[in-house]
């Protein structure tokens, strides 16, 4: 996959230069390229932009044009302008999320994408759970967090890009098509959906921009606390509740087991910083049913990863390996189910 | 013919130790994405040699209890798409004692081999 990094690195530079050039109206030297994530489709870049002597510490999102049509993730991920649409609404919004300045043009030739202002901080659990700097900013992210969600579900819908919208039922056949499509009968997943499909909330009085994606490893947070919610792709209305139960779902403590709230705090304390910043009373059954689906829904989501390697889409050994990790949720949904059967 | 040892745990365990003793410390100054692949691999084989220790009986185990469960004989497959099915339509469902003694025996099985330390 990195076989020709320079190569690409050094297009990319090119053509960042021309397209930072056209929105500062100023000739831009691209520095410090690099690539931060991604395989070969969807990929983050890092880089400044030196206009006038002045840096801008400054992020590119794009789809390589080669692959932006080719269905890297999930059939329902927004592509990159709708993104933009919706980063620009929930910075609007009040949202900390990055500041998106431009698109690229087809003239690029870099794909679709976008650029947004570079925000501090770091976006791994691993650090952000145990590292020393981060001490005070573990017994404020679970708040924080509450509060941001409450800013996102705030979100105009005027100012939005028309968004698919999702309720509880949607989301249930969805994840059944995703089980039927894969090679092996899934008994636990099964069970879960049913169990779930019983006890389906009512779709939401107002369907409110739901991040789709709220957990530990997609936001940046530095000594602080939490500086910019990131990874909204799966931006969706909907029920605002399913964020706050994907939040909990126990893959994304990175093993603070005891710590439900992203591995920072309870729920509780989830639930009233979220009320106290104006999102509606958390319902504690609604709260759980979500939690359950998204149980579910990161179990399904480890066999689609571990497909896209099968089927031959893509060869990739993490990704395989991903599906020996959906069993971690057939325990957790076990273990759900008994607690509210 | 049973084939001389190391068994395939037992070679599975080595290749394992040596890639992440040696050799991932070696890539982590080199080059730290590759570093991040290798403890990925090794981390696999670990679970390969549990499969190849603990796979077999687990199987095997979860044949039977299908078996008693649906009340017929069949390939582990074949058993298991039936009771998806079942579970799908509501024929059987979370307040069966039965159905849920043998998910948690198979999840049990399936946990120690795919990540033992997951709680």
């Amino acid at each position: 996959m990195a076989v020709h990094a320079g190569s690409e690195a050094d297009q990319v530079a090119a053509a960042l230069a021309g397209a930072a050039g056209r929105h500062f109206a100023r000739p831009a030297a691209i520095e410090r390229l690099k690539r931060e994530s991604g395989g070969a489709s969807r990929q983050t870049w890092s880089f400044d932009a030196l206009v006038d002597g002045k840096r801008h510490g400054l992020i590119l999102r794009r789809d390589p044009p080669t692959t932006a049509k080719a269905g890297a993730g999930s059939s329902t991920a927004l592509d990159r302008a709708t993104e933009f649409r919706v980063l620009a609404a929930a910075h609007k919004g009040g949202v900390r999320a990055p500041l998106v300045l431009f698109e690229l043009t087809p003239q690029d030739g870099l794909g679709e994408g976008f650029v947004m202002q570079r925000v501090d901080g770091t976006a791994i659990a691993r650090k952000l759970l145990r590292d020393p700097p981060y001490e005070t900013a573990r017994t404020m992210i679970a708040g924080q967090l509450g509060e941001i969600l409450a800013r996102i579900h705030a979100v105009d819908l005027g100012d939005l890009p028309p968004l698919v919208h999702r309720e509880a039922a949607d989301h249930i056949a969805g994840m059944r098509r995703a089980l039927d499509a894969l090679s092996q009968p899934q008994p636990v997943f099964e069970l879960a959906l049913s169990w779930l499909d019983r006890r389906r909330p009512p779709p939401s009085a107002k369907p409110l921009l739901v991040h789709g994606d709220y957990r530990t490893g997609n936001y940046l947070a530095d000594e602080g606390g939490v500086t910019a919610i990131l990874d909204w792709e799966g931006a969706h209305l909907g029920d605002p509740v399913e964020d706050l139960g994907w939040l909990c779902v126990k893959s994304w403590r990175f093993g603070a087991v005891d710590k439900p709230a992203g591995g920072f705090g309870s729920r509780e304390e989830l639930w009233r910083a979220y009320e106290r910043a104006g999102g509606a009373t958390v319902d504690p059954a609604r709260a759980h049913w979500w939690e359950v689906f998204g149980t579910v829904r990161w179990g399904i989501i480890c066999h689609q990863q571990a497909w896209r390697h099968l089927s031959g889409a893509v060869k990739s050994m993490e990704l395989a390996s991903i599906g020996r990790r959906a069993v971690e949720t057939e325990v957790d949904l076990l273990q759900l189910l008994k607690e509210k059967a | 013919m049973a084939q001389d040892r190391p068994t395939a745990s037992e070679l599975l365990a080595a290749i394992a130790d040596l890639l992440r003793e040696e050799v991932t410390p070696v890539l982590d100054k080199a080059d730290p994405r590759l570093a991040f692949q290798m403890r990925v691999a090794a981390n696999s084989l670990a679970i390969l040699e549990r499969e190849a220790r603990l796979g077999p009986a687990a199987d095997a185990r979860e044949r039977g209890r299908l078996v008693m469960l649906l009340g017929h004989d069949g390939s582990l497959d074949d058993l298991n798409r039936e009771l998806a099915r079942q579970l799908r339509s509501g024929e059987r469902d979370e307040r069966d004692a039965a159905l849920m003694t043998h998910l948690e025996a198979t999840i049990a099985d399936k946990i120690a081999i795919a990540n033992p330390k997951w709680r």
